[in-house]
């Protein structure tokens, strides 16, 4: 392979980005040298097992994933916003939507929300860290190098082109030769053993490590929500995991899984990848449902309204999530009797979630409502996401569905949920929650404008688009004609994109102006709030969370202790030591192999990928034999860090 | 949080036969795949039947399926419902996805069969088109 293969070349945009990485590179690396912050990186960040540092590097990297797929978008835009553009060619307009939604799905939405359930499960059940602190730096490190395994292939090789469905035969070696495709199928393989254990680790937390007193019926709603999302995890990631490795067998060793020579099926593909597809909606909508209940709780004053019925609900959605796949290849043309049943399985998966809507509703009514930004972008979700959902509604018809398929229509439906429920709950969590990981709230004010201009923007954005879909423009076009008529409503709908570009700098904006001036909270109940996360004395809990674990007697026990002006004072004879997991740097390291065995599968080099696989079963093996039974923090010192007088 | 659960009763043998019986259990199936001379459905038979042995074994000898809680009945009614979930969706992943790609018009998926009857039909091409 010649470097003119191995980098991509020939397109401004791309020598731009080259640029733009390498100054970035080279200032993180001044940086960190000039201040001597390496062994801070090190000890502080790259070792460690805490669950709250590993929840903020999941929502900081998803914040730069945000950008990332952020920059597609409105390149995608910038493209489609006149009739007849030469911004774009074809093949650079197909990589473009390709990483936009496999990057907004999987590298963006779930460690945004992975990432805040990091930070306030364990908080919100009175546990000192989760149930696996080593295995849960493994999956963030995973995740990671997955992510920028799949980043890198816009300016090495070549970004995949098939889209984020990556659908068969079109991601086959005939129809996207070159390393492109290899680094979705690697890129998501990688990171999806970290989701894995993210799944199993949270199931066990929650099951295992609540503070007494807890039962599963007093566990709070985002809490009941992440538990049900890791069953889903847990049941829905394998099928994926099966489908990237029959496809990379099929395009690095040959085989026949989904290729059309060789008795393959190809629509094999698109039934195994919805089958996980579809529960995968679910995993990252149900946390976003579960951050909603707390915020309209805790700004209604009020106890969450059918708290019970939200349970059943999701239990309900969990196992419907796996009988309504095929809805996303009705035009596949399987027969009369598959495309009724899963019409009938989709509109009923809409009732649960129509439940849940009536119960935030019955939440705000008669509350005290307080409208501060989380409960702004909560409203906000509501009005919005409704609107996906019954246009979702309208595509669960399979005949009518045949008219809306793969049209600007089904454009628009999936992001109106998924940036009215997702990205709406990510930003209102963010807000929520910022006192706890960094001691001091986002500015309102700022935070207001963010949200108006996201939101009007948002809706300039996509609400065109569903009559563009209407119009019969379809999806994953790099253009269209003057003749079309398309012209004008692509226009707006460009305007839309760049207002919900300029609301995320503003975003982004409000966290330094915050950093700077933001008034440090002085208690941990930043918000008044209900759940035990807000209950530690210090605005930012210590590296154990709790210096004595909470007993807990009911729903909301926290706030009903405030109402009873009972809240428990720490006393010195309270404090015995505290039992806490070692750092440990094999996670990291063992990413890095993956890193090396993922980029050389990428490329087909063998030797590369065996070198990488040996560390990584090196690493593994070492991790096998190292007791380490970690370490106990004493009472002194833990008397200090609470600043208890004796 | 790192505390040691399980007791450790000297050398792990439940593990090492498992491990080793899996991975002849897997190697038996590739040889009778690659190697023999039987028909394409008895192959099936023979591999299915092997995944089969291998799931369970693995729940034995991995999968704590024989463990009895005795301290509460929340851990067995987990277990029970894990295992009542696992088997659903097990269910719903072969035999829906057997259903959905043989039912009706699918058929045609199957390149390996010989053009009859249900080929060459003067809509079948038109289905084609939406592929």
């Amino acid at each position: 392979m010649k470097w003119d293969e191995f980098f991509v070349t020939g397109d401004p945009l791309i020598y731009g980005a080259d640029v733009s990485i390498l100054l970035t590179m080279v200032g993180i690396l001044f940086y960190l040298t000039k201040y001597n912050k390496w062994k801070w990186l090190w000890d502080e960040w790259l070792t460690t097992v805490d669950h709250k540092k590993l929840g903020i590097m999941y929502i900081v990297s998803a914040v730069l994933m945000l950008f990332r797929g952020g920059v597609d978008a409105l390149l995608m835009r910038t493209q489609l916003a006149v009739p007849d553009a030469k911004f774009l060619d074809s093949q650079h307009y197909n990589e473009i939507f390709t990483t936009h939604g496999t990057i907004m799905i999987i590298f963006m939405a779930m460690p945004f929300l992975i990432g805040l359930i990091n930070v306030v499960v364990p908080l919100q059940i009175g546990a000192r860290d989760v149930a696996y602190p080593y295995l849960n730096a493994v999956s963030f490190w995973t995740f990671f190098i997955g992510a920028m395994l799949f980043n890198i292939s816009f300016v090495i090789g070549g970004s995949p082109a098939a889209g984020w469905t990556s659908y068969m035969p079109l991601a086959s070696n005939e129809l996207s030769p070159g390393p492109g495709q290899n680094y979705y199928l690697l890129g998501l393989q990688i990171a999806g053993i970290g989701t894995l254990l993210t799944g199993i680790n949270f199931l066990v937390t929650i099951l295992k490590m609540r503070a007494p007193g807890m039962t599963l019926f007093r566990m709070p709603m985002f809490t009941w929500s992440s538990l049900v999302t890791m069953v889903i995890i847990i049941f829905a990631f394998p099928i994926l995991t099966v489908a990237l490795a029959l496809m990379t067998f099929d395009r690095l060793f040959g085989s026949h899984f989904f290729t059309l020579q060789g008795e393959g099926m190809d629509m094999l593909w698109a039934n195994l990848f919805w089958l996980w597809g579809h529960p995968e909606v679910y995993i990252v909508i149900l946390p976003a449902f579960g951050m909603f209940s707390e915020i309209i709780s805790t700004f209604s004053r009020k106890t969450l309204f059918g708290y019970k019925a939200m349970i059943w609900s999701m239990l309900l959605i969990a196992g419907y999530s796996f009988l309504v796949w095929v809805h996303h290849f009705f035009t596949m043309g399987s027969g009369a009797a598959v495309n009724s049943v899963f019409s009938i399985t989709t509109m009923a998966i809409g009732i649960p979630t129509g439940v849940k809507i009536f119960n935030w509703l019955f939440t705000m009514y008669r509350g005290k409502i307080q409208f501060t930004t989380p409960m702004l972008w909560s409203i906000g979700f509501i009005v919005n996401f409704v609107i996906g959902g019954v246009t979702g509604v309208m595509l669960a018809m399979a005949a009518a569905d045949y008219q809306y398929h793969n049209t600007y229509f089904l454009v628009s439906h999936f992001h109106y949920v998924l940036i009215a429920g997702t990205v709406f709950a990510c930003f209102a969590g963010l807000i929520y929650w910022y006192p706890k990981m960094f001691g001091y709230k986002l500015n309102e004010r700022i935070g207001k404008w963010v949200f108006w201009i996201f939101t009007i923007g948002f809706n300039v954005c996509f609400m065109p688009q569903y009559f563009l879909g209407l119009d019969g423009m379809p999806r994953r076009v790099y253009t269209y004609s003057e003749e079309s008529g398309w012209g004008p409503l692509n226009m707006v709908s460009t305007i839309g994109g760049f207002m919900m570009g300029i609301a995320f700098l503003v975003l982004v904006y409000n966290m330094y102006y915050s950093f700077r001036y933001a008034k440090r909270e002085t208690t941990g109940d930043a918000w008044d709030g209900r759940t035990l996360e807000w209950s530690t004395p210090s605005a930012m809990p210590p590296f154990y969370n709790f210096a004595k674990i909470p007993e807990v007697t009911g729903l909301d026990h926290f706030w009903r202790q405030k109402q009873a002006g009972k809240v428990e004072k720490l006393t010195a004879k309270d404090i015995k030591p505290i039992h806490m997991p070692s750092n440990s740097g094999v996670p990291f390291i063992m990413a890095s192999f993956f890193f090396v065995a993922g980029f050389g599968m990428v490329f087909d080099w063998m030797w590369m990928a065996i070198i990488g696989l040996i560390g990584v079963f090196g690493t593994l093996f070492y991790r096998s034999f190292e007791y380490d039974d970690g370490y106990y923090v004493s009472v002194e010192e833990v008397i200090e860090t609470e600043k208890i007088s004796k | 949080m790192a505390k040691t659960t399980a007791e450790h009763h000297g050398f792990p043998w439940k593990h090492l036969i498992g491990f080793v019986l899996s991975i002849v259990l897997t190697l038996f199936a590739l040889w009778v795949a690659l190697y023999t001379d039987l028909s394409v459905t008895w192959i099936l038979i023979i591999i299915f039947g092997f995944a089969i042995l291998q799931a369970a074994l693995q729940l034995l000898m991995f999968m704590h399926v024989t463990e009895n809680s005795t301290s509460s009945n929340l851990t067995s009614r987990v277990q029970i419902g894990n295992i009542l979930f696992a088997a659903f969706v097990a269910i719903v992943i072969v035999i829906g996805s057997v259903w959905v790609l043989t039912a009706g018009h699918a058929k045609h998926d199957k390149h390996d069969e010989p053009k009859t009857e249900n080929h060459g039909g003067s809509h079948d091409s038109e289905e084609h088109g939406s592929h």
